[in-house]
């Protein structure tokens, strides 16, 4: 035997390496002890995280390549372990988070069996991921995973899982690994055309109320840079979606706000008013755009998209510049005039007050007795650091955090966003923090979401991440809940939780708690966990019925956002 | 609604078209007829499948489809721009062969490809429309088995494989 004949489960170790990951998120099972007992001699290497569930795993992996801009790695065994990552899988998916997933699964001679802890898992997979594989030969190992972590990475990011089968793991082959660099079936790069670019401009320097929003694929192209140099010479007022949030500081002049249903007043309300829509790196999700029959019928759309797929989906553009937006915007920049839109930027402004005298000033510095979620996040806000990571859930603390929280800098903000996934945002914090111990990355979470993977506190006692949870208890699924007094006539069915004490909770996990139930303590608290050396866990009882607004109800228009 | 023809240039992986599919079943649309063959490059598959959708749908499912990392190409076209053929086998009793039968071959210019002792079978390449009339007609000669295939097609466009490859 050749002294580079390996194990297949070393060129599976080996070739994560060799795509220069750091971290790996998993959990060990019998299709996968080859790989797991690979991993024994190469901790020196790369560095494997145990969580205390697949979900955790993968949800963390996410966190991680969120805020690193890298490829996530997470490990399962098959079966249970699989489809345990399918949640975090479909996540990744419409979040287009990049992942590598493997799975280990039963001996090539026993597929199809119905083996113990055997589940077809490429084809469960197949819809929640922008690619999978069965790999049943070692030698297929090495190039599968050099084309997982392409795919992944590369053109609009998304999850890739490899599902590899224990003879393959156990069986010797040669260790020779050759990155991918492409294969003609899949383009990343589409250059962008430029007689689009000057149609765009003309109709930019036309108009008289033009307005741009921008999503997640400015900060998946990093085109952050080239977005502010557009927005400083265009003039043009500019709103983010829940995942572009960060990728201009807000305290950016241009910077109106956010969209959506619990978005800002203006950047919804002005949507119906201007007369050019420039759509960068966003795909006009529902919740963005409410009903689509009202959504901008008087604007004339630009669309800057990389993905083929999403232009013309859900808005008709007038012109849609396909390509990567660092480029489009960098020519475009090139080609419009520079502008000043101060009457219209005006409008935002005059909005934005009448938003703060009827919402923002009850949330953050509140008359009622009871806490609000949005002066907790407003605390956290004095005394964050500028590169502070926010984490958060699902549903009511979620939009309030995203709403009050003062980003400043690019990758700082992790949250499920097109799935909704409860459960996300503990794991997704410890994933974020471990790949920098020292980032203050603050987990905000409600005591619904916390209870879906509340294991995973104890993966950061193992790991000591020091990360900063902030549990915000009103004892209900408060988002449930809200509909259900607006929509359901306060039918509150099934939404009001009997919960444990969560401070004894997080203590028998090593982690040190807190309880706030006073405003007067809140303050301290904060300062307190921030300075923290070490995972910290702060519960604060807020408001048990409070509800967020501004709110676009479904099927209503974003000009009839509502604040109150 | 319009009858559209989706070709899909393919790499030939297995799931492929497991992952064609899902496109379709997601949105609840249904296949009218799919068929699939290895095209005149070796390894590289062609599909092509039939629809009856609106032009902003088809439009769509061109685009996903055409995202999957192993698809090469996606496109579509109306009936005006493929030829197209179908086949169909019609298995017709032996007692039933008489001279209005025979008629009803010649005038259809069906074929007759396989005779045993107690059955024929006659096939019939045409579109929908012809296959179905013989159908019609074959019902009243005891039709024993009916199949028909997707249809087969090529474009009118004078695109090739290799154009996308490159």
């Amino acid at each position: 035997m050749k002294d580079s004949m390996v194990r297949g489960a070393d060129i599976v170790v080996r070739s994560i390496i060799a795509e220069n990951a750091d971290i790996i998120f998993g959990y060990p099972g019998g299709a996968i002890m080859p790989v797991y007992d690979a991993l024994y001699d190469y901790h020196d290497q790369v560095r494997h995280v145990l969580t205390r569930h697949e979900q955790g795993a993968i949800h963390a992996a996410q966190g991680y390549a969120r805020v690193s801009g890298k490829v996530g790695v997470c490990i399962a065994t098959s079966g249970p372990g699989a489809t345990n990552l399918i949640t975090g899988l479909a996540d990744a998916q419409i979040d287009s988070t990049p992942l590598v997933c493997i799975t280990g699964q039963v001996a090539a001679h026993l597929l199809g069996t119905d083996a113990f802890q055997e589940t077809d898992v490429v084809g469960i997979s197949m819809p929640g991921t922008k690619w999978n594989i069965q790999v049943r030969r070692v030698e297929d190992i090495a190039p599968a995973i050099a084309r997982g972590f392409y795919i992944a990475r590369s053109g609009r990011p998304g999850p890739v899982l490899i599902d590899i089968t224990k003879n393959a793991q156990v069986d010797f082959g040669e260790w020779n690994y050759v990155p991918c660099m492409g294969f003609r079936s899949y383009k990343t790069h589409i250059p962008v055309d430029i007689s689009l670019i000057q149609q765009a401009a003309e109709l930019i320097n036309n108009a008289e109320r033009p307005y741009l929003l921008f999503g997640q694929g400015v900060v998946l192209g990093k085109a952050e840079t080239e977005l502010k140099f557009f927005l400083d010479k265009s003039g043009i007022p500019a709103a983010c979606t829940l995942l572009g949030s960060g990728a201009i500081p807000q305290d950016h002049p241009n910077y109106v706000g956010k969209l959506g249903m619990h978005g800002n007043y203006a950047p919804n309300l002005l949507t119906n008013q201007c007369d050019v829509l420039i759509a960068v790196g966003m795909r006009f999700d529902d919740r963005v755009t409410g009903d689509l029959k009202r959504y901008a019928k008087q604007a004339k759309v630009i669309h800057l998209e990389l993905d083929k797929a999403e232009v013309n989906k859900n808005v008709k553009a007038e012109v849609a510049v396909i390509g990567d937006c660092k480029e489009s915007l960098c020519m475009l920049t090139e080609a419009i005039r520079e502008k000043k839109h101060d009457s219209w930027m005006g409008k935002f402004r005059d909005l934005e007050q009448e938003e703060k005298a009827a919402v923002m000033q009850y949330d953050i510095t509140p008359t009622k007795v009871g806490l609000t979620m949005g002066e907790v996040i407003h605390q956290i806000n004095q005394y964050k650091a500028d590169d502070a990571v926010l984490v958060t859930d699902v549903g009511q603390h979620q939009m309030i955090a995203w709403r009050y929280f003062n980003y400043k800098k690019s990758r700082t903000q992790v949250t499920s966003g097109g799935l909704g996934t409860m459960g996300f945002a503990l794991p997704a914090a410890l994933g974020a923090q471990l790949h920098d111990y020292s980032r203050q990355v603050i987990c905000v979470v409600g005591d619904g979401g916390i209870q879906m993977t509340i294991q995973e506190l104890g993966t950061i006692m193992q790991t000591k991440a020091p990360v900063k949870i902030v549990l915000l208890n009103n004892n209900f699924l408060g988002m449930v809940r809200q509909w259900q007094q607006m929509f359901f006539d306060r039918r509150y069915s099934f939404t009001e939780l009997d919960n444990p004490d969560f401070i004894k909770i997080a203590e028998a996990y090593n982690i040190r708690a807190q309880k706030v139930t006073e405003r007067t303590d809140l303050k301290e608290a904060i300062e307190d966990m921030l300075i923290h050396d070490g995972p910290f866990f702060l519960e604060v009882v807020v408001e048990k019925e409070d509800n967020v607004f501004p709110m676009i109800a479904t099927g209503c228009s974003v000009e009839e956002v509502r604040l109150s | 609604m319009k009858r559209y023809t989706i070709f899909v240039i393919t790499e030939n992986f297995i799931g492929i078209l497991n992952r064609i599919t899902i496109i379709f079943t997601r949105r609840g649309i249904n296949i009218d007829a799919l068929t699939a063959s290895e095209s005149r490059i070796p390894g590289i598959h062609r599909v092509t499948i039939e629809v009856t959708v609106n032009e902003d749908t088809v439009i769509q499912l061109v685009n996903q489809i055409e995202k999957i990392i192993d698809v090469i190409k996606a496109f579509y076209h109306e009936d005006e721009g493929v030829v197209y053929q179908e086949i169909a086998l019609y298995k017709i009793p032996v007692s039933k062969l008489d001279g209005g039968l025979e008629k009803v071959i010649r005038q259809h210019n069906a074929k007759i490809i396989a005779a045993e002792p107690d059955f024929v079978v006659l096939e019939l390449t045409g579109h929908k429309e012809q296959t179905q009339e013989l159908l019609e007609i074959l019902k009243g000669y005891g039709l024993l088995e009916f199949a028909r295939s997707g249809r087969v097609a090529v474009a009118k466009r004078m695109l090739t494989i290799e154009s996308f490859i490159k």
